[in-house]
């Protein structure tokens, strides 16, 4: 009970530490507010204002509307080129994509020929280059066959597609990307936050003071725990109101309660990463290098940024260790499916294991380091 | 400049100097004399060390003017002319020297800043570590030199390039009496060879001023007393008390412990026997015995690192002991018997409370950690008793020093402890201040009974002690009240009898004046460029031994490169999918056999209603629900429209997308096929060619390898240069760059160059990856890739250089620069969105930040193949970056502290 008390009250003594600890509330401020906003906003993970270019060497009325067939926002205005510089505007990084219509295209289609149009690609651009292709391919075929049904060149087709986009109906990606920057940012700040509040008590040599008075390491360590989780637990639920909800829009289908408990599960781990990594290094400086190097993989493997269906198969069998990974999958269920306690408690239960697991690790470390 | 200033070498007139609102200097105004030993006496925070640092210029002068060897010391001009006349030795023993170099090597830095020939080099130093007794360490870390040593090598330094003006603040603090009776022994040999040697110091030992020739005493910013220490003295017994009178103008209080303890209580409460600790093969302490009893006050005398911290934290079970054993109240100390801590009051050497608590919280959370019952009258009367009371509400760290130690000493006992264990806690504190913490301990072990065990380097505290061990190098020299140590060694005083014992445990090399016959007649301060060098070479040496630093410089980039390359591989494949087949015909099986046979899906178990379909999207079971209608066979034979309905999990819009042009793709298969089968005549009117430029097979590693570079070479070097810049300005290094003739540009290339080496090395590694571990061939030339390479880590690292300047702490720097990095590499470079589909706003950030040309290159090299003719544009820009860095970071870099 008397020990329960002491974690309590030094957990208080943490929170006006970092009240006053003008680094840390300014990176605090930062990483829930400005950070995730221009993350959302910043940069489109589908096609969006996409440039393109026609060489048109037909001018028909086939291949005007053609090139007409491509709006904003998905696509910039079409910009006509002279036939056979594509190439090159591609090389100077002008164009991602260059339509090439032959000479003579309407006619060859209507004397069912086949003719060719020719999509130039810049493979080199990572996400857009693939969706793009799509895209472009299906517009270009669905605008063809209209005109060549219209002409009474082809048959209606027999079956139609109905493809209906669950959960994000208007292809909207500033809820995808904002969501998972807030996820990001409750990693980095909660590893950053306790790990930092550990350095910093031994840089100020009140970790021997602590240590001489009836208190055992798991004390310290679980004050810290209790304290840098319940602020970042508090400053995630106000920017998911007001920067996710308020300032970016973006709807949350299912609960808000049930994220927030998966990410106090989450916490567990992330402040038994920053107790470890403060165990390791020597100064706050080596802290700060540690954390990027480790930070940064956790999060570019959890799913967030990148489909888990995209990584190698031996990778993926890894990445299962990772509780960023089951972080992410449960906080989207969540947020854009809207998925209850009964579809997501297996990821709830991965995150309890891994994150009591690295807890206890981390906390018998420290207390090695703190006898040495 | 006036004769007499030009006579007198340093006159100061109405100089005044505030830190924010704190007066440090109020109205100084001095005339100095040429050639003589100055001290400067008075307790921590009078403003000696402002007023030092204003004469040797390391701090920029706000009012008044200071006139130093002819001319003012504000004019930059004359300072830089004088600059190599002056040697400055900073208060915190070894604070301007380099803990990972070497003896020699710290030498060696400094003979570079002032341009010596290596020769002159090699005799100097030669001279100067034998003069010193140094030379049998000189190829020892800095950081593992002794106290006493570090002060010597210190003081090396200051003399490498024979100033004129010497300036030593604080130099014997914390050293032991017979290393600080060697110093001023050096100090005297030298001040005899080189006449006209002008020396300033600042001390807190009034006993040390009696031998100086002039003596500026010093209160609250202001000049008290100036003159021979004889006068001063004048009718009072010693320096400290003529200080006092001048400072209070009242006579000494009588010292209250001048009752001795009538009857000494023999029950032992501390007892060690044979208790030895060592690091490695370091013997902090060895074979220690003490046994001190109830209620006795037990000092431990000893110079800095001899082992009487190391000692006093086994005794409070902070750390376990290598062999022998300690004994508390009779029982073993165990750090895991939480109870015995209960008894003991622990007070560690540095001020050691939270800073940014006020009073009033220190004292409530330690009385609640340690369950103080009557919790508000206990603080309440140990606020009363040790004079906190008017400082209830202030914060700990804004409290002058006397007072922080009266809390630390009300801290450690608010639980009443049986046994208070005081590690140096007056260290720093003027003597007022002391005679008042003295006092309080005196009180406690006579009215309540409390056993004091405390380590001092104050002979004044340690003769107040009842008992009191000697402790050297780990050893306790000998033991026994302070009279009868005396009479033992038959000498005047405790400090006589210290010094004794520890000659005869340890003789000492004794110290001459070096003696330096080198040609001095090239008065030239050598090229920048040699100064340059001489910090990259220094800054090589500590990144070669900071194994975290080197670590991340080298591996850091690696793992994130394949972390990076394995997990934003974006081609999905296999996606889970599941069908509601509501016809069960053969034409919805050869619907579904389209899809399943594709390699972008595999079946999963088939659905039997529509909401389940849902809820294993929701779950993230399948990426893909396909429902064909019940009468999908009966209206594809009958050439009626029918409708397949494909529902996609669109929660991550990247994959939602990418399976939606699958399935549209599958889709147009099937009608195809089904198309030939039946005879139609005309199955495509159009062929649409998607041509893949550049990546022909379109696999992302071709496009994601040679991109990486760019967010790599900026983070990772811009992060190193800064901390690099930052770290010195932590740990106060920074101050030889502002009293040597180093220049802003210099100071920053020189620390940069190592870093541009690194990030050299880092493109190196990188492409080596690319090439060999990924299997992207370069396909364009090497050439100019390697160019813009050097030409990139040149401008993030200069970019480092600038944040650096900007932020006052490594923290700040690090995180500061890694945000002010990768944010606008990731948002304008073009590195997920390409530049041409950016917005106009965003496309002219791009074009003024180095990572979008230098993705271009990169990319262009490698995939695209191009050569020396399309890259040309994106070297010459990157070319730009480095000088436009650099000198910004120049303009912001103060070159004198505030």
């Amino acid at each position: 009970m008397q020990r329960l008390y002491c974690i309590f009250w030094l957990g208080l003594k943490e929170m006006i530490s970092l009240r006053r600890d003008w680094v840390m509330m300014a990176l605090l401020v930062w990483s829930f507010t400005l950070a995730p906003i221009m993350e959302a906003t910043g940069v489109a993970t589908t096609v969006n204002n996409a440039s393109i270019a026609f060489a048109d060497e037909d001018n028909s009325p086939l291949s005007r509307s053609l090139a007409a067939a491509f709006f904003p926002p998905e696509f910039q205005p079409v910009v006509q080129i002279e036939p056979g510089t594509g190439a090159a505007q591609m090389d100077a990084g002008r164009f991602l994509f260059v339509v090439a219509v032959p000479p003579g295209f309407e006619k060859d289609v209507r004397a069912g020929r086949a003719p060719e149009v020719q999509v130039l690609i810049d493979a080199t651009a990572m996400q857009q280059a693939g969706i793009g292709a799509n895209y472009i391919t299906s517009i270009l075929g669905s605008e063809i066959r209209r005109f060549a049904i219209g002409a009474d060149l082809l048959e209606p087709p027999p079956v139609d597609i109905i493809l209906r986009s669950a959960f994000n109906p208007n292809r909207d990606s500033v809820r995808f990307a904002g969501i998972v920057a807030l996820i990001g940012q409750i990693m980095w700040l909660t590893t950053i936050l306790t790990g930092a509040a550990m350095i910093r008590e031994r840089e100020h040599g009140t970790i021997e003071h602590l240590l001489a008075m009836p208190l055992a390491p798991f004390d310290i360590a679980a004050a810290k725990i209790w304290a840098n989780a319940a602020v970042v637990l508090i400053a995630a639920a106000l920017s998911l109101i007001f920067v996710m909800q308020g300032s970016l829009g973006i709807s949350i289908t299912g609960s808000k309660m049930l994220f927030l408990f998966g990410t106090a599960l989450f916490l567990f781990t992330a402040t038994a990463l920053g107790v470890f990594l403060a165990t390791l290094a020597r100064s706050m400086a080596q802290f700060a290098l540690l954390v990027m190097l480790t930070i940064l993989p956790m999060l570019m493997l959890s799913g967030g940024e990148t489909p888990i269906e995209g990584q190698p198969e031996w990778l993926q069998v890894g990445t299962l260790l990772l509780p960023s990974r089951h972080y992410m999958t449960a906080s989207q269920a969540i947020i854009f499916k809207g998925a209850g306690f009964e579809t997501i408690w297996p990821e709830l239960l991965w995150m309890a294991l891994l994150g009591f697991a690295l807890l206890a690790t981390s906390l018998l470390l420290f207390r090695r380091s703190v006898a040495q | 400049m006036s004769a007499k200033a030009a006579a007198s070498g340093i006159c100061l007139a109405g100089v005044t100097h505030r830190y924010r609102k704190h007066v440090a200097l109020d109205d100084v105004s001095l005339d100095l004399p040429a050639g003589q030993l100055i001290g400067f006496i008075g307790p921590d925070g009078v403003g000696k060390s402002t007023l030092l640092g204003l004469i040797t210029g390391a701090k920029k002068l706000q009012t008044g003017t200071i006139e130093v060897l002819g001319g003012s010391i504000d004019d930059p001009r004359h300072r830089r002319h004088i600059c190599s006349a002056i040697a400055f030795m900073p208060q915190g023993l070894g604070r301007n020297l380099y803990a990972e170099l070497s003896v020699r090597e710290n030498l060696e830095f400094f003979s570079r800043l002032f341009g010596q020939s290596q020769e002159e080099c090699d005799i100097r130093i030669g001279a100067l570590l034998s003069a010193t007794g140094l030379a049998p360490f000189s190829n020892r870390p800095m950081g593992k030199l002794s106290g006493g040593m570090k002060q010597k090598l210190g003081l090396c330094c200051a003399l490498i390039h024979d100033p004129k003006l010497l300036v030593l603040d604080e130099p014997t603090t914390g050293v032991d009496p017979l290393s600080r009776r060697q110093f001023w022994a050096l100090i005297d040999a030298i001040r005899r060879i080189s006449t006209g040697l002008t020396v300033l110091v600042s001390t807190a030992y009034m006993e040390e001023a009696e031998s100086f020739d002039r003596i500026v005493a010093m209160d609250a910013g202001r000049v008290l007393f100036q003159g021979g220490p004889e006068e001063l003295k004048g009718n009072a017994k010693d320096l400290e008390t003529a200080y006092r009178q001048l400072r209070s103008q009242k006579e000494l209080q009588s010292a209250p412990d001048e009752l001795r303890r009538s009857q000494i209580d023999q029950k032992p409460v501390i007892v060690a026997r044979g208790l030895t600790r060592r690091f490695g093969d370091f013997v902090a302490v060895d074979h220690v015995d003490f046994s001190i009893n109830r209620g006795e006050i037990f000092g431990f005398l000893g110079s800095n690192g001899c082992g009487k911290s190391t000692t006093m934290k086994m005794l409070t079970g902070l750390l376990p002991a290598s062999s022998g054993e300690a004994l508390m109240f009779g029982r073993p100390v165990d750090a895991r018997d939480l109870k015995m801590r209960r008894d003991i009051g622990y007070m560690s050497q540095a001020f050691s409370l939270y800073g940014e608590l006020t009073v009033r919280q220190n004292l409530d959370l330690h009385a609640r950690i340690f369950a103080v019952g009557d919790r508000e009258t206990r603080i309440r009367e140990l606020m009363q008793r040790f004079g906190l009371d008017t400082h209830a509400d202030m914060l700990a760290a804004a409290l002058p020093l006397g007072i922080k130690q009266r809390l630390s000493l009300a801290v450690a006992v608010i639980h009443r402890p049986r046994v208070l264990i005081l590690d140096e806690p007056t260290s720093g504190v003027d003597p007022e201040a002391r005679d008042s913490f003295w006092a309080l301990l005196v009180e406690l072990s006579r009215r309540d009974g409390v056993t004091i065990f405390v380590s001092t380097h104050f002979m004044g505290e340690a003769e107040r002690c009842d008992r009191v061990s000697f402790m050297h190098a780990g050893r306790v020299l000998t033991e026994g009240t302070p009279d009868q140590l005396i009479d033992a060694e038959d000498a005047d005083n405790l400090e006589g009898a210290f010094i004794a014992v520890l000659e005869r445990a340890d003789p000492q090399t004794p110290v001459i004046a070096p003696e330096i016959s080198v040609d001095t007649a090239n008065a030239d301060l050598g090229s920048g460029i040699g100064r340059a060098l001489a910090y990259a070479r220094r800054e090589t040496i500590e990144v070669l031994r900071d194994h975290v630093r080197l670590a991340f410089a080298f591996l850091g980039s690696a793992i994130l490169m394949l972390v990076f390359c394995y997990g934003i591989t974006l081609d999905i494949e296999e996606l889970n999918f599941s069908v509601l087949d509501l016809s069960k015909g053969p034409e919805s099986r050869a619907y579904i056999s389209e899809i399943a046979g594709s390699r972008y899906f595999k079946p999963t178990s088939p659905l039997t209603d529509p909401s389940e379909g849902r809820n294993r999207l929701v779950a993230g079971d399948v990426s893909l629900v396909v429902e064909l209608p019940p009468d999908f066979g009966r209206k594809l034979h009958s050439g009626e429209l029918t409708e397949v309905l494909a529902t996609v999990d669109g929660a991550i819009p990247f994959k939602g997308e990418t399976v939606e042009g699958y399935v549209a793709g599958l889709h147009q298969t099937f009608l195809d096929v089904l198309a030939r089968n039946s005879g139609v005549r005309q199955i495509e009117v159009a062929q649409i060619e998607p041509r893949f430029r550049y990546n022909q097979s379109f696999e992302s590693i071709a496009a994601m390898a040679p991109a990486m570079p760019a967010i790599l070479l900026i983070m990772l070097p811009a992060v190193l240069t800064a901390v690099s810049v930052a770290r010195e300005r932590e740990l106060g290094s920074v101050v030889n760059f502002y009293v040597t003739p180093t220049t802003r540009l210099e100071f920053l290339v020189g620390k940069q160059i190592p870093y541009i080496g690194i990030g050299f090395a880092n493109f190196l590694l990188l492409a080596g990856m690319t090439v060999f571990l990924f299997g992207v061939p370069l396909k364009g030339d090497p050439v100019p890739l390697a160019i813009g390479a050097l030409l990139y880590v040149w401008a993030t690292t200069s970019y480092g250089l600038l944040i650096a300047t900007m932020t006052s702490s490594q923290v700040a720097a690090t995180f500061a620069t890694a945000i002010a990095s990768v944010v606008p590499t990731i948002q304008f470079s073009g590195l997920l969105q390409p530049v041409s589909t950016l917005e106009t706003g965003a496309q002219v950030i791009g074009s003024l930040w180095p990572s979008s040309y230098f993705l271009h290159l990169s990319v262009g090299a490698f995939t695209k193949g191009l050569g020396w003719e399309a890259l040309t544009p994106d070297i010459l820009a990157l070319a730009c970056f480095g000088p436009v860095f650099t000198v910004a970071a120049v303009l912001s870099l103060r070159a004198q502290e505030k």
